[in-house]
């Protein structure tokens, strides 16, 4: 066997048809699984089955999606802010998220997908994203509602997915979190600003509350006892924490903070139970949920119809760098 | 004609003084390209004073399978780190000889 290999570029050499069973691939999962509970990190040229790959593949992917269709509610109102700060603000946000996606498609192009294969894969409806970017932003206030909710909740799951232990998604996520902090600032002084307004901007405000609190909660995914695969992601610390645990954490908060403001969280069932010390609050409409996640959304079609007017349009870029690093002797 | 093209890892300089990290890879057609892409992925939001791109199959890495025999030496080496040199004994023994 080689003393050297080169760093794996685009495609990492696998074997995508290694056995799933047996004694052999047993006593590589006991080593895999070891590590892993030791704290250790996996990388791109370590052993993993073939499930861990998959999963993280597609987290990872749909992830990257997200940022990329994220630019689109907020990116839509750069043309309108009402001030040059908030319009650089906003723009330097929505840079970020650019940028954000690249990082991602790049950890898990490290897993053996190909950027075409997860482009195509956005754009023929075949993948998910974060629902979130499904619901559209009415109003200026819901770009700082976005910017102040939408964000907490994605620095909340992003924070757990810092410790998990695919290393490239680890390090790809510290790095987010550290530009997501700004998000969540501009977001705030956004929200805290408008709220301390006129009328007209404390209901635009509440408005906007209204629209984005439970789509923000469902953010964190299913409800634990329907999700299929926990155990294994625990396991695996592909997830470190559970979708309600997180549910939770953000409400604990976030709630307080804007109950701190003034405005009423469209949720009759929330309060703080001082005997037990812990927040309650209603369960998410899951119907809804499954609704949006389907392509029955709001904006659905019209995201994936954007994604594919700009993969048109930016085609003769693509075309160029690829005459540019054809070779021409 | 969609490609991928090659990939260039990228090494990110913080500040003078410090060492160039490696802080991923980005998708270019050559080297030129390659730092420019690397910019805007890796020095939008980070100071930089200094970037490197380096065609990913031009690294030569270890294997994980080489690792442990490369990196984990089954002997004692002791001899080469300051806690292989207690000092408090002899110190004591040294500083009391005339006492």
């Amino acid at each position: 066997m080689s003393m050297m290999s080169v760093l794996s570029s685009v495609e990492p050499q696998l074997d995508w048809a290694e056995p799933q069973t047996g004694p052999e691939f047993e006593a590589k999962l006991a080593a895999f699984e070891a590590r892993i509970q030791r704290g250790e990190k996996i990388e791109p040229n370590d052993w993993m089955p073939l499930e861990y790959r998959k999963q993280l593949i597609r987290m990872i992917s749909q992830h990257a999606h997200s940022e990329i269709v994220g630019c689109l509610p907020e990116g839509g109102w750069i043309p309108h802010a009402p001030t040059f700060r908030r319009k650089l603000a906003l723009t330097a946000k929505v840079q970020d998220e650019a940028g954000h996606g690249q990082l991602l498609y790049r950890a898990a192009e490290t897993l053996g997908v190909s950027r075409e294969q997860m482009i195509d894969d956005l754009l023929s409806g075949r993948a998910k994203y974060s629902n979130i970017f499904n619901y559209p932003a009415v109003t200026w206030a819901d770009v700082g509602m976005i910017g102040w909710l939408v964000d907490a909740a994605a620095i909340v799951n992003q924070l757990m997915l810092a410790e998990g232990s695919y290393g490239p998604y680890a390090r790809a996520m510290k790095r987010i979190c550290y530009e997501e902090s700004f998000h969540l600032k501009q977001g705030h002084h956004f929200i805290v600003t408008m709220a301390g307004g006129t009328p007209q901007q404390r209901a635009m405000v509440q408005a906007a509350l209204d629209r984005w609190w439970w789509p923000t909660l469902m953010m964190f995914g299913p409800s634990d006892r329907d999700s299929v695969h926990l155990e294994k992601m625990m396991r695996w610390k592909i997830k470190t924490r559970t979708n309600d645990e997180l549910r939770y954490d953000f409400v604990a908060q976030y709630a307080p903070q804007i109950l701190r403001l003034g405005l009423t969280i469209p949720d009759p069932e929330l309060r703080y139970d001082e005997a037990a010390r812990r927040w309650r609050f209603g369960e998410p409409d899951w119907e809804e949920f499954r609704r949006v996640i389907s392509g029955h959304g709001p904006l659905n079609a019209e995201r994936i119809a954007v994604r594919r007017a700009a993969h048109e349009a930016g085609r003769w870029v693509r075309e160029a760098l690829a005459a540019k690093s054809a070779p021409t002797h | 004609m969609d490609t991928q093209l090659r990939t260039f890892e990228v090494f990110h300089q913080s500040k003078r003084g410090e060492p160039h990290v490696h802080v991923g890879a980005v998708h270019a057609p050559d080297a030129e390209l390659a730092l420019m892409l690397a910019r805007d992925q890796f020095a939008r939001r980070l100071d930089c004073t200094s970037l490197w791109v380096v065609p990913s199959d031009q690294i030569t890495a270890t294997t994980p399978a080489q690792a442990e025999a490369w990196f984990e030496p089954a002997t004692d080496k002791s001899y080469r780190e300051a806690a292989g040199f207690p000092m408090r004994d002899i110190i004591k023994k040294a500083e009391n000889w005339s006492k």
